[in-house]
């Protein structure tokens, strides 16, 4: 592939991975927010294809192939059910009153950003290159998936800020280093799953012994 | 060693707990012994005892292409989990038992909660084993998702509330280790080594010197911050005493006795590639200063106690930072001394917890002011959990008084002596909130000549008729039914209940008097970590 076209492609599938990000920040509606992380699984997913075909290497091919079917295809599909759920069981499908509203955290994002880019300076210096000089991007959304996960009430709202965390990280190390071996990105994806597969299940308990899903009704535990 | 015995030794301990888990799992006609539960742990106990008496000495035995790997770290962690599994999974049959008796658990529930127990012990075994730093990731995060319905598995407020934050904070601080297991890997990538090379610990270990320091210590700050969430010191503690306190009491034993100090096994794994990269200096400054924090909060939350499982809980915090104190110093003698807290930690803390289990089964409250004259009531009880407490103390005979004394005289003589006065201070606290709160519950009159004496009880019975007067009292757990009278007679406790106890403390005290053939294993598997 044209080095040029490949650089070009690259920056605008991490713009499109971290503008993602900060949308989810804005929406409140969570069947919007779902689609918005497909979406990101798809920036990620591109990626990887990107790398894959600007090395050469077949097998980044089918990883970022693997990666479309978990993160666009599995993972919401597993939110939306559990969102369902809780939309018949009492019309909760909206992120009501973050601990930190929208216009504040927006600004956080964009002040985490910067950070990031900052964090990740030895990062690049390391080895210049057009994926690496794309590295910060993850960092920042790892960053931003660490707010959403502290900062939301609705316990699917923390699914997806684990998620956003997880994506950033998937996505450090395509940019660094091509991704990990094999068999740890296999391992990884396979806890990612049963992770979340857990949270739904807990999703569920969660909702019929305090009759919602708000986290801070989590208070039963406490000195 | 022959590479069909080292396939056997180093995949046995996570093949056979898988198969033993799988056999709960499949539906069967007829039930399954509670003793099939004894097979997991006597098989991590065999290959680690067979390990141990190999590889100190030999070179470390790998097999599977380089996926598992054995040193004498791996074999004396082995032998850690096998011990402390094996008290775990005998007080088995007896908690179980009295929890159908209590009409909590069904044959169903018992079926399941096995299947993931022994699963939770193979997962453990895998990550002591794994050879690869991001296998070694898998398998740790693996034994969160493994506990999450253990530790959740009452469907209580208090239950879906303890899992719901242990699988979100441990998940989310496990995955900040795994983005600085890929920076470390990103380092190693650059100073030359090939994709299969650069995440094999062993060989990192050797080309440490040539990470770009910049990168590798981002990374390793975050490995620490990661894996210590999952070894239960700051800031990522919270879920450790709610997850504790509501596990069953044999997998709380577990989850404090090894999982801790597997996660934690996990930074003294890097610990040496940081050194190397780095200096001493800054892992030792991480550690301590996290080491201090975790004293102080647990410290802190103990004086305040009210719960007494969640008293051990605050108790483990204390023994981790003690650990991870011991690492900062880093010198071979505070190594070998961390390694025998971890034993000796492991041994009382299971002990601890199942009699802990057993109290919570017998007076049906898991408030500390409502226990009282436990050795009046139920002798071997008793007994079992004052001397647990006592070992947790660090008194002698104890091995966890030996292990204290030198992590002490390590730091000293390595220049680490302010540190060490602040966490003796800070243990000084621990130790007094401990003791007094053991004493009330295990010593005092026996609990049928306190009855007719004992305010609170007569302060129910006239609150029911007047109204506002048990005020004070705090809500009854929503159980959906009521429950029934304690029984406060004289109990006797089986030998099947007992003896895991029996045996637990006496190790304990063993390895507190002599370490006889463990020593060699023990100052090998120092080696391996404190090389300066």
């Amino acid at each position: 592939m044209n080095t040029g076209i490949y650089g070009q492609l690259l920056d605008l599938a991490a713009g499109i991975f971290l503008l993602a990000a900060v949308l989810t920040l804005w929406r409140r509606d969570l069947a919007a927010i779902v689609r918005i992380f497909a979406a990101q699984g798809m920036a990620l997913a591109a990626i990887a294809l990107l790398l894959g075909l600007h090395e050469h290497r077949w097998d980044l091919v089918a990883v970022a192939a693997g990666i479309a079917v978990l993160r666009v295809g599995v993972l919401p599909h597993l939110m939306r059910r559990a969102l369902a759920a809780g939309a018949a069981a009492g019309g909760e499908t909206r992120e009501t009153q973050p601990l930190v509203n929208v216009a504040a955290s927006l600004l956080t994002a964009a002040a985490l950003t910067l950070l990031a880019y900052a964090a990740a300076r030895p990062l690049v210096r390391l080895a210049p290159s057009p994926a690496t000089r794309a590295l910060p991007v993850g960092i920042a959304v790892v960053l931003i998936g660490f707010f959403t996960l502290v900062t939301r009430r609705r316990a699917l709202s923390q699914v997806v800020g684990f998620l956003l965390l997880d994506n950033g990280i998937t996505a450090t190390a395509f940019l660094a280093t091509s991704g990990v071996p094999l068999i740890v990105e296999l391992g990884v994806s396979f806890d990612l799953l049963l992770a979340v597969l857990v949270l739904q299940i807990l999703t569920t308990r969660m909702r019929v012994a305090f009759g919602g899903t708000d986290i801070d009704d989590l208070r039963e535990l406490h000195d | 060693m022959t590479p069909l015995a080292s396939a056997v030794l180093l995949t046995g301990p996570v093949a056979v707990p898988l198969a033993v888990s799988a056999c709960y799992a499949v539906p069967r006609r007829r039930a399954l012994s509670a003793w099939a539960g004894l097979v997991s742990p006597a098989a991590i106990l065999t290959c680690g005892a067979l390990l141990a008496a190999y590889v100190p000495g030999h070179r470390a035995v790998t097999t599977g292409g380089h996926l598992l790997r054995a040193d004498s770290l791996t074999a004396w962690m082995l032998l850690v989990v096998g011990a402390v599994a094996a008290l775990a999974c005998g007080a088995s049959p007896a908690y179980l038992a009295g929890e159908r008796d209590a009409g909590r658990f069904t044959d169903r529930d018992a079926l399941r909660y096995g299947a993931l127990v022994h699963a939770f012990l193979g997962a453990m075994a895998a990550a002591v084993l794994a050879e690869n730093l991001g296998v070694l990731w898998v398998a740790v995060e693996a034994t969160t998702v493994v506990t999450a319905f253990l530790v959740g598995h009452r469907h209580t407020r208090a239950s879906v509330e303890a899992a719901w934050k242990y699988v979100v904070i441990c998940s989310a601080g496990i995955a900040l280790a795994f983005l600085g297991t890929v920076l470390v890997y990103y380092a190693a990538r650059q100073a030359g080594l090939s994709e299969s090379a650069a995440l094999d610990w062993p060989v990192l270990a050797a080309h440490a010197d040539r990470l770009d320091p910049d990168v590798t210590r981002l990374g390793i700050g975050l490995v620490v911050l990661g894996f210590g969430a999952k070894a239960g010191v700051v800031p990522l503690h919270a879920w450790l005493p709610d997850a504790h306190s509501q596990a069953p009491a044999p997998v709380s034993a577990l989850m404090s006795g090894v999982l801790l100090s597997v996660a934690f096994a996990a930074i003294l794994r890097y610990k040496v590639i940081a050194d190397a990269a780095l200096g001493t200096g800054y892992v030792r400054l991480l550690l301590a200063g996290t080491a201090l924090l975790t004293l102080a909060v647990a410290a802190g939350l103990l004086l305040a106690q009210r719960d007494y499982k969640r008293m051990l809980a605050y108790s483990s915090m204390e023994h981790m930072s003690l650990v991870a104190l011991g690492t900062a110093v880093g010198s071979p003698l505070a190594i070998s001394a961390v390694l025998l807290h971890i034993a000796g930690h492991g041994l009382a803390k299971s002990v601890a917890f199942t009699s802990a289990g057993r109290i919570l089964q017998l007076r049906r409250t898991s408030r500390i002011g409502r226990v009282r004259g436990l050795l009046a009531q139920a002798p071997a009880l008793g007994a079992a959990f004052g001397l647990a407490v006592v070992a947790l103390l660090g008194l002698p005979p104890f091995s966890l008084f030996a292990s204290e004394i030198g992590i002490v005289r390590a730091a000293f003589a390595d220049g680490m002596g302010w540190p060490v006065a602040v966490a003796l201070l800070l243990v000084l606290t621990a130790f007094a909130a401990l003791a007094a709160r053991t004493a009330r519950m295990v010593l005092g009159q026996a609990p049928m000549a306190t009855r007719a004496a004992a305010p609170a009880e007569v302060k129910v019975a006239v609150g029911a008729g007047v109204g506002g007067a048990s005020r004070s009292d705090p809500p009854a757990p929503a159980e959906g039914r009521p429950e029934p009278p304690v029984d406060e007679r004289p109990v006797r406790i089986g030998a099947a209940a007992w003896l895991p106890w029996a045996l637990g403390l006496l190790a304990c005290a063993a390895l507190g008097t002599a370490l006889g053939p463990l020593g060699h294993v023990l100052h090998a598997a120092a080696a391996v970590i404190g090389g300066h």
